[in-house]
């Protein structure tokens, strides 16, 4: 085993620890847990947002599904960065002047309306926890790979240091831990591929697609995973062992699916324009009503900064997506036998070692992209517990007196069913249930947001319903997906990428809803509407 | 916002800060605070530019980026095209959509806050 990669963990750790014991000290109210008494600066809070929104699904996901599927799935990296400016254009400025810390809080601001706001508080843990559920899988997955460790210690490691961490320091730590975060990902991306890219040059820059399909570039043994059928009708076991020469051709198996040639090279491989656009969709939209997102914004003293915040949120974001495609390409010469295991999302960890051998150098850069792998898992699911926790403080257990001790109630009480979950279902596939988060968060809060912001129409019932129709229509598109038995032909589609008829569904339902509802309209709109547009530097008589 | 006798029914806004204490001299503030009709109008002024402003710069990307499925499925040899090596789905995606999708945002920020400076001024009248 990699010699450097558990200090460089126990390093992350201990960091991600120390700056939140350092947050505590700073701690003293509750507000100063929840919204680190909105004294952050700009550029601390945009590599906050960056480092807390950089998942697992980003680190790892994208460079596996390039891997596996090539020019097709760039749409993912291109709509988590795209969805930034969505809530840029639509939702920023204004949601941080309506005063709003979470969607509930919204719902009572814009609409008045108890109801709604205890729907969005499902909708809320729905998707905070199907999303931090893939996060501590792809912490235990990481866990396996790299130290040959028990999947369940890796996922209840990064779930108490986060739990703890949330607990004892809030939001005010965390923002400082994030912006660290966000840089160490950056990092652990960036240096390891100056080294890749100068190898591949020196190596004669090996074709990425050679025309007799993928190649090992080098001696290679493929343990396999599953009882499957190879292209060359041998059958293989679980277990199995191949050994493959360097030059031999990587065999196609029954239970990995992948793109091959100008099916991986070039557009419209095996992804229909429907699912092409379902995906657009799904990413553009469904960053705004991500929980942990829009807690954030609150941070930002004004709607002013809050666009500024967003902007180079948006840059930074965007400079990190330039690197998981490179890895994702040089997978392809380097670690192809992961094409025949199927554990793509392995890519970024196994590479460095894969291409540049197992010296120091190839050992170093190896532990730094685990150490950012962990940082990815940490950053997130801090983000995540925060405003679940949040949102259980407020809404569930009705805490009035506001005590800190209730805030870390309400974040130990967040943390156990993702947890628990986490630890038994461990075969969902990560990057595909995030990309399910977005399209709940796209068919629910999404409409609600650019509705309530910009529509004065916008009615209490008309929310609900559009919230109910399309976002419980994808939420159950999402529960037959991860549960169901496997679907087949055009209904497949319309289950698995659910947000092009689930988000027109939602903003219909909703405008309708409202419409009909038209007596429901709050008298107060026009102060609200003032609230939300009018610039802080217009300081109206109060 | 006029009852049955046709007296104004008039509501005080509170900006979401500590809103300022001072004295309201100017007639287009006490419009806007005591929401009076052209007050309205003048809010209602405010968010159609900035909702035009932001409607617009979406139309942008989803004729830049959102097109490119399309582009791809109906004209194939676009795939084939090649700029220093690369196929060039792979360097639009890849790489030029996201410094695209920053010069969107900046134009966006810089409009946007021109709209409020312009609502201000009106607001503030001459002597501002």
């Amino acid at each position: 085993m990699n010699p450097y990669v558990v200090p460089g963990l126990v390093a992350v750790v201990l960091i991600t620890v120390g700056i939140g014991v350092y947050g505590l000290r700073f701690a003293r109210t509750t507000s100063d847990f929840l919204v680190a008494s909105r004294s952050v600066s700009p550029a601390w809070n945009a590599a906050a947002i960056s480092g807390e929104y950089l998942s697992a699904a980003s680190f790892l996901g994208v460079a596996g599904l390039v891997l596996r599927y090539g020019v097709d799935v760039l749409w993912y990296p291109v709509g988590f960065a795209a969805g930034y400016l969505a809530l840029l254009l639509f939702v920023a400025a204004p949601l941080r002047r309506s005063g709003a810390f979470t969607l509930p809080d919204f719902c009572e601001v814009r609409l008045r309306s108890g109801f709604l706001r205890r729907l969005a508080t499902v909708f809320v843990v729905f998707i905070g926890c199907l999303y931090l559920v893939p996060q501590l899988q792809g912490a235990g997955l990481t866990f396996t790979t790299v130290t040959g460790g028990r999947y369940e210690w890796g996922a209840l490691l990064v779930g108490l240091v986060v739990t703890a961490n949330v607990a004892l320091g809030g939001m005010r730590a965390i923002t400082f831990v994030q912006a660290f975060q966000y840089w160490l990902k950056l990092t652990a991306l960036a240096v390891p591929v100056v080294f890749l890219l100068l190898h591949w040059q020196a190596d004669g820059r090996p074709a990425v697609t050679p025309p007799a399909g993928p190649a090992f570039s080098s001696a290679t043994t493929v343990v396999i995973q599953q009882d499957a059928v190879l292209d060359d009708n041998r059958t293989v076991h679980q277990g199995d062992e191949l050994t493959f020469a360097a030059g031999d051709r990587v065999p196609q198996v029954s239970s990995v699916d992948r793109n091959d040639g100008l099916g991986w090279l070039l557009p419209g491989g095996n992804a229909s324009l429907f699912s092409t656009y379902s995906l657009i969709l799904a990413t553009f939209l469904g960053t705004m009503g991500l929980p942990h997102v829009l807690v954030r914004f609150y941070t930002n003293p004004d709607g002013a900064s809050a666009r500024r915040t967003t902007l180079v949120v948006l840059a930074m974001v965007g400079a990190f997506y330039l690197l998981p495609t490179l890895y994702g390409v040089l997978g392809r010469v380097y670690t192809p036998q992961l094409l025949m295991t199927g554990q793509t999302d392995a890519v970024v960890l196994l590479l460095p070692e894969a291409a540049l051998g197992s010296g120091h150098l190839g050992q170093l850069l190896g532990a730094l992209v685990t150490a950012g792998a962990l940082a990815a898992f940490l950053s997130t699911s801090s983000g995540l517990l925060t405003s679940v926790a949040g949102v259980v403080f407020t809404d569930v257990l009705h805490s009035t007196q506001k005590t800190v001790r209730d805030f870390r109630l309400a974040t130990v009480l967040a943390a156990i069913v993702p947890m628990t979950l986490s630890l038994y279902v461990a075969n969902m596939d990560v990057s595909r249930v995030v990309g399910l988060a977005f399209a709940v968060a796209a068919s629910s809060f999404c409409p609600l947001l650019v509705l309530g912001i910009w529509w004065r129409g916008l009615t209490d019932v008309g929310a609900a319903a559009g919230i109910v129709a399309g976002g419980g229509a994808a939420m159950a598109a999402v529960l037959v997906t991860v549960m169901g038995p496997p679907l087949h032909g055009w209904f497949a589609q319309l289950v698995e990428q659910p947000a092009a008829w689930t988000v027109p569904l939602a903003f219909v339902v909703m405008v309708v809803g409202s419409l009909l509802t038209k007596r429901r309209i709050p008298a107060d709109i026009g102060a609200t509407m003032l609230r939300l547009h009018a610039p802080e530097s217009l300081r109206l008589p109060g | 916002m006029g009852d049955v006798s046709g007296r104004v029914v008039r509501t005080r806004v509170v900006l979401g800060e500590a809103a300022g204490r001072r004295p309201v001299a100017d007639s287009a503030r006490v419009e806007l605070a005591e929401q009076t009709d052209i007050g309205e109008a003048l809010v209602k002024g405010l968010v159609r530019a900035q909702l035009a402003l932001a409607v617009r710069l979406s139309l942008v990307v989803v004729a830049g980026l959102g097109a490119l499925p399309l582009l791809f499925a109906v004209a194939p040899a676009v795939g084939r095209v090649e700029v220093a090596g690369v196929n060039l789905p792979w360097i639009l995606l890849g790489f030029l959509a996201f410094p695209f999708l920053v010069l969107v945002g900046w134009a966006y920020v810089r409009w946007a806050e021109r709209n409020e400076q312009d609502f201000t001024a009106v607001i503030r009248g001459p002597e501002a």
